[in-house]
């Protein structure tokens, strides 16, 4: 086993920052996981252990109260009681303390791009906290919900300023589902002009995110995937020979994750809306062009903005998402319910007579929309327009310094000239070159503290991808310890590529067996199948 | 950290994983030298002459060392074709009987690759390039799966990993599994004439020499695209072929182009295929297989209606390249529009780079109709547009 190199000193952020501003990287820190030997928690505790003794009931409640089993319909009540692990309280906080220990617990230099990693403002979350939040029920009368209301009335007044469209919902549980939204809307508009039998046909991008043509193929469209070409996207010509009477919409998103603008959006919009068809605006890269361009403008029905990504709520391992979806005049009636309007000086729910029903419960995820609006009002308009200015910077100064790397190159590399708010980069060379995959130099980074990158979506158009954002919340002296990481690493898979190839060796668990993944044999997601299955009493 | 101790799989892990280590020791000389490939006795001598090493000895070697210490058998062919390999990389095993000169030749991969099958081995682990690929696909088919640590001095067919490790890495893992999924690729190497690596605005021509069965792991197991090579994804493969043959239409006859993907359709049919050739199918039947031009015009003179499909040739993206002249200009001027169906994965076409198909039939004219933008389909509700040019 290697460790990562020891330093006699480690130096103070600040000379840290200081040497990244002289142009040179600073040496990795030394970093080690915690590393806890901790057991599944089936496989702690003792029969009869318990965290509580609840004193018991007093008869004279309990005549009053009856059976409370009674109150749970009998359908739905157990026959036996759930085989639960039993263990006192302290034995529970101590397992997830230990477990909690073992990850980079998401406050590392997480760059992990597409994901759009912000810091999210220990204010959202002590809003997201508040009694009023916390203990509110969506059931409620809406009198009593007014100060809330009025949040999702102020969020979705502010995206439409953003984006130019007539209404947002709050509804989809996250980007995909925002998406399969827009399946669905589709399918209701075209139902109504009488055209759904025909329309059968949704146009991507092999660069969109997978849940476009995931979304529309669930919703019963064939998918007509157009490929990059020479300038980066694909061309105008590859998207009219696409188009025809069965074209029911194109789901795009602009930039795609090469950082790549396509300045003929407004064509594409127009082409497709020649042919009958929707166009909905996959805002995923919104970082790169927030206050810059409003997806109306450019033509566009719909759009999707994710609160968990460019709107400072958390995501990933910190909560819930919330995929805000925003439509035309046209498309409005098809939203699904309920809607928050503002009447007569106060706030109501209502149900859209002719919406496509739910795709998740009532108005959606409200501590995640409370932090999204709470973020939109710290920033403000002005603030907004920069924080995409600093995200499309940060992200080419990274990438200038990315490819004095050995062994990476960007894509597109025949692209030259700036990229938006990220851009995907290949260790194709450094593979080649030295037999280290971008996948064994993503788990050596970790062995300096760093959060894994993120490789690329399906498919891989780029080969041996990463793809880094900054976006505009990390500073300069992250970025630098971040590169300095990534070099440090490639430099050493010419070096010594064992090293490489066989980290982490600084983390609680080294390198997975990732052999049996996806071998039906061997998956276990619950304790009976684990046991069944690994034979582990 | 604990780990699994897999007792469900036991009986079957107890199966000896019996891998085939077979070496080209000469392949990929010539492309140290500016020679194409080194195919041949003559081209051998001149690699050798102009200071070639052996290039696949040490690439074998770094496959090698990942399968050293696992739960793997090794039957190696014989000295500088495996043995040594072996040996020198750490791992154990025994050695295949066979004869051997101090020159080897094509016909010795061919006749140890026979005998690897012959003797039972679950993978034919195997170290050269394009060339060597063809004589071990020309002798054992896809009786048993092959993977390639990539060697030669041209790659382009669908059965190697991305570099040396990655092959040993991915054989490690076939053999630990209980199931060993396949999946069927190409085998392609380039027409030498008027062809070199380089060659100004014209990718070189490639000619189909077979379909190999490799090892299909999934999708996040495999080599990137646009490295040497893309192993299929076998699950898209599958359910696009399974609908294609689902919905011919009565009375029509379908011509199937060669290729592994045109190849599966028909064996989806229950029908057999002819690997380099075209095969007519109609109404459930194969109505003609291996057809030359004459017997095609002949077949489509009898039937109101003909449909083609055709396949992409991994690697240049060929729908029809040389040597496949029975879908010449007589073929193909009466076939209408509407009437081809072009079929790949995703990730072949993925890899293309420029992202284009390619025709050369002589005769540009007779297949201008389909330049411009295809509709190609890579699952059952699933297409991506690509543009076909003549190979010029």
């Amino acid at each position: 086993m290697t460790t990562a190199p020891e330093r006699e000193a480690v130096p103070s952020p600040g000379a840290r920052a200081a040497a990244g501003a002289a142009g040179a990287m600073p040496a990795p820190r030394r970093y080690h996981a915690a590393v806890w030997n901790e057991p599944l928690i089936m496989e702690l505790g003792r029969p009869g252990r318990r965290g509580v003794f609840a004193p018991a009931v007093e008869p004279g409640i309990g005549a009053l109260a009856g059976d409370p089993g009674a109150l749970v319909p009998a359908a739905a009540r157990r026959k036996a009681p759930p085989a639960l692990p039993e263990l006192s309280e302290w034995e529970v906080l101590r397992h997830y303390l230990r477990l909690s220990q073992q990850t980079l617990g998401m406050m590392g230099v997480s760059l992990f791009g597409t994901c759009t990693m912000k810091y999210n403002p220990a204010v959202s979350e002590a809003l997201s906290r508040l009694p009023e939040v916390r203990e509110v029920h969506p059931l409620q009368a809406e009198e009593t919900l007014q100060g809330l209301l009025e949040v999702v009335y102020g969020l979705d007044l502010a995206l439409r300023e953003l984006s130019g469209m007539q209404q947002f919902v709050f509804q989809p549980g996250g980007g995909a589902d925002a998406s399969y939204l827009q399946a669905c809307i589709t399918r209701a508009y075209h139902d109504a002009q009488g055209e759904l039998s025909k329309r059968v046909e949704v146009i991507t991008t092999i660069q969109a995110h997978p849940c476009n043509s995931a979304t529309a193929a669930a919703a019963g469209f064939k998918v007509i995937t157009l490929p990059l070409e020479e300038k980066g996207y694909p061309s105008l010509a590859a998207l009219e020979s696409a188009l025809s009477d069965r074209t029911a919409a194109l789901f795009v998103n602009n930039p795609d994750d090469m950082g790549i603008y396509n300045p003929e959006i407004t064509d594409w919009v127009e082409a497709v809306h020649r042919a009958g068809g929707l166009c909905f605006y996959d805002h995923a890269n919104f970082n790169g062009v927030m206050g810059k361009i409003r997806a109306a403008e450019l033509g566009f029905d719909a759009c999707m903005f994710m609160l968990h990504k460019t709107f400072g709520a958390p995501k990933g391992g910190g909560g819930p998402a919330v995929g805000a979806y925003g439509c035309s005049e046209r498309l409005a009636p098809y939203l699904p319910g309920p809607v928050v309007v503002l009447e007569d000086g106060r706030f109501h729910i209502t149900e859209p007579a002719g919406g496509v029903g739910r795709v998740r419960e009532f108005i959606g995820n409200f501590p995640q929309i409370l932090k999204a609006y709470a973020w939109v009002r710290a920033m403000g308009g002005e603030g907004i327009d920069e924080a995409s200015d600093l995200s499309v910077l940060a992200s080419n100064y990274m990438g200038a310094r990315l490819r004095r790397v050995p062994g990476v190159t960007r894509s597109h590399p025949s692209i030259s000239g700036p990229r938006m708010e990220m851009s995907r980069y290949s260790l194709e060379t450094l593979t080649r070159e030295t037999g280290v995959t971008a996948v064994d130099v993503q788990n050596r980074m970790t062995d300096f503290g760093i959060d894994a990158f993120w490789l690329s979506h399906e498919p891989w158009v780029v080969p041996e991808p990463f793809t880094p954002e900054v976006g505009e919340t990390w500073p300069k002296e992250d970025i630098d310890e971040w590169l300095a990481v990534l070099e440090f690493v490639c430099r050493e898979a010419y070096d010594d590529p064992e090293t490489v190839r066989t980290a982490p060796h600084n983390q609680s668990v080294h390198r997975v067996d990732s052999a049996h993944l996806d071998d039906p044999g061997g998956w276990a997601t619950t304790w009976r199948a684990y046991r069944a299955k690994h034979g582990r009493a | 950290m604990w780990r699994p101790s897999w007792r469900g799989n036991d009986e079957r892990r107890k199966m000896a994983a019996l891998l085939g280590l077979l070496v080209n020791p000469v392949a990929g000389m010539g492309g140290r030298v500016g020679l194409h490939g080194t195919d041949g006795t003559s081209r051998l001598a001149e690699a050798r002459r102009r200071g070639a090493a052996s290039v696949t000895t040490p690439r074998a070697r770094r496959a090698v060392q990942r399968l050293a210490g696992r739960d793997i058998e090794i039957l190696a062919a014989p000295g500088a074709m495996g043995a040594d390999v072996m040996v020198a990389g750490g791992a154990e095993g025994r050695t295949l009987e066979m004869q051997v000169g101090p020159e080897t030749t094509a016909a010795d991969t061919q006749r140890a690759a026979r005998l690897l099958a012959d003797a039972g081995v679950a993978l034919v682990l195997f170290a050269g390039g394009d060339g060597t690929a063809g004589d071990i696909v020309r002798t054992i088919g896809q009786r048993v799966p092959i993977l390639g640590i990539p060697s030669g001095v041209k790659m382009r067919s669908g059965v190697f990993a991305a570099n040396p490790e990655a092959a040993g890495e991915l054989a490690a893992e076939f053999l630990a599994r209980a199931e060993r999924p396949v999946a069927a690729a190409d085998v392609v190497d380039v027409v030498e004439a008027g062809t070199a690596p380089g060659f100004p605005g014209r990718p070189p021509d490639v000619e189909l020499r077979g379909q190999a069965s490799v090892p299909s792991l999934g999708a996040g197991r495999l080599p990137g695209p646009k490295s040497s090579s893309v192993l299929a994804s076998s699950a898209a493969i599958e359910a696009l072929c399974r609908a294609v043959a689902a919905e011919l239409s009565p009375g029509t006859l379908y011509l199937f182009g060669p290729g592994s993907t045109t190849g599966r359709i028909l064996d989806v049919m229950g029908l057999p295929s002819s690997p380099l050739g075209v095969d007519a199918v109609q109404d459930g039947a194969l109505v003609g297989a291996d057809l030359g031009e004459p017997a095609i015009v002949e077949l489509m003179g009898l039937s109101p209606k003909t449909k083609l499909v055709l396949g992409v040739i991994g690697g240049q993206g060929f729908l029809l390249g040389r040597g496949n002249q029975q879908l010449g200009p007589a073929v193909l001027s009466r076939i209408a529009p509407e009437d081809l169906t072009i079929v790949s994965s995703a990730d072949k076409l993925v890899a293309l780079q420029p992202p284009l198909l390619r025709v050369d039939v002589g005769d540009e004219a007779s297949f201008a109709w389909a330049t411009g933008f295809q509709r190609v389909r890579v699952g059952p509700s699933r297409f991506m547009m690509m543009r076909v040019a003549g190979a010029a």
